[in-house]
């Protein structure tokens, strides 16, 4: 589990990126942190692996204080994948690159091998292996990054804007693989603002704004409450803005994805032809 | 930061700091260093930068005590050595007063009215401009690579080094990357299309600045008539510092 | 004479294998508001390459075929000849502000051209109001959000007075507030200033209500080019673009039998399935 009690942090005194956060992740969990640009969510991530100590406050993971364990320590546990994949890779070769972590963290050269090899294969990264990582395009710089830290398999997942430049068929990808890993037992924490991606994936939802948490519950419920999503700089998933437009028709609450939409509006449609209404059907 | 002395041209503002430049190298006596030095003060005041000053001196210190150790283990008079010491303080300092109070901005104006080439001086200002999104990226990159397990103060010497290999393949990569981009972007907004630039804004010399110019050639001339014609007092700490060479 | 026409447009990258774009045939006509949008590496960004010049100057390569651009042939005209007439927005906000204030920013490519101070300072003025930055003109890049930034981008842009411009993929790294006010500025100045404007994008649910014309490219080739309406059918379904989510519920209910229009915006939708459950 990670917990963050009371959390606060600033850079300089007088203007807190955090105040007062209080959060907790169960093992396994699926979170989707929010909120605008500048809103701390990046700061928040960084404490679960202890690159930033609270000012007030704790973090603990799994029972530890961050405090007391260094970064290197805690990142065996909790695994931080970057925005930018430019900003790690430097290696030789994609096997080398996802070698690095492994070597670092102290695994025996045979099974560092083989790990490679199972990651490299999971994310459809075998006839890379012996690529430079400098010579592959955006999407697929982005899942090396991502294979050079699933390499050390971390109990725990964080993502920083996964889904930043990436178009629809690589964010459905990316959807079924943290759907794969959650279903190991692996915890999720994705940083993002695209809600229609987080509307298809329905994690449970934490909104930050200035710093505090202003909202946090499950995706369908976060999602379709226009206050709090104006103060976050979100906007409504269209879905959920069409069943606003179309209460009156009673459709049950916090439909946020064009599946279960679907399935309303035909019941609907269905019953009006039974009942003898002039909708054609092909 | 807005002070009379920020706001001055940096054009004069030069003058009057190669004037103390030139004023300090001309003396060996330490009286006459001293006045250099604290001449420098009511412009620190008027520039509300009193704290920044003091604190850049700081950065100096250890230069100062170098000098001087290393002058009066070499056989130089105490006092002498002192002096030098203070010749360099009094230098560090006008040029640190001149930075202080002129916008990385105003300086890449000034380059560009007193001709020097645009590439040159375009190529300051976005050395300048780059600096704050520079240091962003190193240290997310020190982040990322902590985050895989990377230990930058463990390990012997050579460990240590190499632990950095890294950190730098990453930022060099992302600043060419970066680069490209810009170079993109400036190509897109006609970059060297014309040989003679236009410039929307340019600095223009008031009077204060005139006045701080004249101020100059005045403090020049007196220090050249002190140096040429008036006896200093010969300060002497009577302590014989063994030779040591 | 259309804004933009292209005809068996082809490109191959220095060192490439094969042609990143293929036989490309495009017109565009004066004023019109195109989205560009298709897979990663179906040849977007490389067909907008060819429209201010950074292909072939800035990126050599084997270029074949015809392209005119507000009436030029592109073929042997530099980025900064073709500069007054396409304007080029990036992706990344950071990487197009080059001065150390914003109003400098918005002049740099006046004062790249030579172009009288008076009447830069006029064109300055102007540009920062129609994006509404006016405010901002003191203020260093680093000190802006992302959204000011693409402001300040396309100000600087806008002032060149280009007769086309092309965005490619500005909103990428916008929050979804700034992405959707960013768009709606666009696409305010596209009208009003009569420019033809084309736009790469992945978020078709945030710009499709404001663009009479969809091209979708894939595999470098363009395979459908047509009004949103009529593009965002289970072919492009099927090549991966990511359709707004309500035109993806309408292509449920087709599915299911029933016989429904195509609509693009919520709006729309929302009319739509009211007429429906209640005829």
């Amino acid at each position: 589990m990670i917990s963050t009690e009371n959390v606060s942090f600033h850079y300089t005194a007088g203007s807190n990126v955090l105040q007062n956060v209080n959060l907790q992740i169960k093992d396994g969990e699926f979170v989707a942190i929010m909120g605008e640009n500048g809103a701390g969510k990046t700061t928040l991530v960084k404490m679960f692996n202890g690159l930033l100590k609270p000012t007030v406050g704790s973090v603990l993971v799994d029972g530890v204080n961050t405090r007391e364990k260094s970064v290197a320590q805690l990142s065996r546990d909790v695994g931080l994948i970057f925005q930018n994949p430019d900003h790690q890779l430097f290696a030789e070769t994609v096997r080398e690159e996802v070698a690095f972590s492994l070597r670092n963290f102290g695994f025996k050269e045979d099974i560092i091998q083989g790990r490679i090899t199972n990651v490299l294969t999971t994310l459809d990264l075998d006839r890379y292996e012996k690529s430079s990582p400098f010579v592959l395009s955006g999407g697929e710089r982005k899942r090396v990054a991502l294979a050079a830290v699933l390499a050390w398999d971390p109990k725990h997942v964080v993502m920083d804007e996964p889904t930043i430049g990436q178009d629809y068929l690589q964010k459905d990808h990316l959807r079924n693989f943290i759907v794969q890993i959650t279903s190991q037992g692996k915890t999720v924490v994705i940083v993002t603002h695209d809600v229609e991606f987080v509307a298809e994936c329905k994690p449970r939802v934490v909104l930050l704004s200035h710093g505090k948490i202003i909202a946090d519950g499950p995706a369908a419920e976060i999602l379709t409450n226009p206050q709090t999503l104006q103060q976050a700089s979100l906007v409504m998933p269209q879905i959920a803005s069409l069943m606003k437009n179309l209460k009156d028709f009673n459709p049950p609450p916090n439909i946020i994805d064009a599946f279960s939409a679907k399935a309303f509006f035909s019941g609907k449609l269905k019953g009006r032809v039974a009942a003898g209404a002039p909708t054609q059907r092909r | 930061m807005d002070s009379p002395i920020h706001r001055l041209d940096p054009r004069s503002k030069f003058i009057l700091t190669i004037g103390f430049f030139v004023s300090a190298l001309m003396f060996t006596n330490i009286i006459a260093l001293l006045v250099i030095f604290f001449a420098q003060v009511p412009g620190i005041v008027l520039a509300k930068s009193p704290r920044r000053w003091l604190r850049s001196l700081r950065g100096g210190l250890f230069l100062f005590i170098f000098i001087f150790v290393m002058n009066v283990i070499f056989g130089t008079p105490i006092v002498t050595a002192l002096a030098f010491a203070i010749r360099f303080l009094a230098i560090m300092s006008a040029f640190s007063f001149f930075f202080m109070t002129t916008s990385a901005d105003d300086l890449g104006l000034a380059l560009e009215q007193i001709h020097v080439p645009y590439s040159i001086s375009f190529t300051f200002t976005t050395a300048v401009r780059l600096v704050p999104t520079m240091a962003v990226d190193a240290q997310t990159v020190v982040d990322a690579q902590r985050s895989r397990g990377l230990e930058l103060d463990k390990g012997n010497f050579m460990k240590r080094i190499r632990n950095y290999i890294p950190i730098l393949i990453p930022l060099i990569i992302s600043a060419i990357r970066r680069s490209v981009e810009l170079a993109e972007a400036l190509e897109s907004r006609a970059f060297g299309a014309s040989e003679k630039r236009t410039a929307i804004v340019t600095l223009k010399m008031r009077i204060a600045d005139y006045l701080v110019i004249v101020a100059t050639i005045i403090g020049l001339g007196l220090a050249v008539y002190v140096y040429l014609r008036v006896p200093l007092p010969n300060l002497v700490i009577p302590i014989q510092i063994p030779r040591l060479f | 004479m259309p804004a933009i026409e292209a005809k068996k447009l082809s490109f191959t990258y220095a060192g490439g294998e094969k042609p990143s774009m293929e036989n490309v045939n495009l017109s565009i006509e004066k004023g019109e508001f195109v989205i560009l949008t298709g897979p990663s590496g179906c040849g977007k960004t490389t067909l907008c390459r060819c429209l201010n010049g950074l292909i072939p100057n800035f990126y050599s390569g084997e270029l074949k075929g015809e392209l005119v651009v507000d009436g030029l042939n592109v073929e042997g005209r530099s980025t900064a000849e073709l500069a007054t007439h396409v304007g080029f927005v990036f992706q990344n906000p950071e990487n197009q502000l080059f001065s150390l204030s914003v109003e400098r920013d918005v002049a740099f490519g006046l004062e790249n051209l030579g172009v009288a101070k008076e009447e830069a300072i006029e064109r300055v003025r102007w540009a920062m109001e129609a994006t509404g930055i006016l405010d901002l003109r003191n203020k260093a890049p680093y000190e802006l959000s992302g959204g000011q930034q693409q402001r300040a981008a396309i100000a600087g842009v806008l002032a060149m007075r280009p007769s086309v411009l092309v965005l490619d993929e500005p909103t990428s790294f916008l929050d979804p507030k700034s992405a959707e006010e960013i768009v709606e500025i666009i696409a305010k100045l596209s009208r009003e200033l009569q420019l033809t404007t084309l736009l790469v994008e992945h978020r078709l649910d945030v710009v499709s209500r404001y663009a009479s014309r969809v091209v979708v490219m894939d595999n470098g080739k363009i395979a459908l080019d047509g009004t949103p309406r009529e593009v965002y059918n289970d072919k492009a379904r099927l090549i991966g673009i990511g359709l707004p989510k309500v035109t993806m519920l309408f292509h449920l209910l087709r599915s299911d039998g029933f016989q429904v229009t195509n609509p693009i915006t919520v709006e729309e939708a929302s009319a739509e399935l009211r007429r429906l459950l209640t005829q």
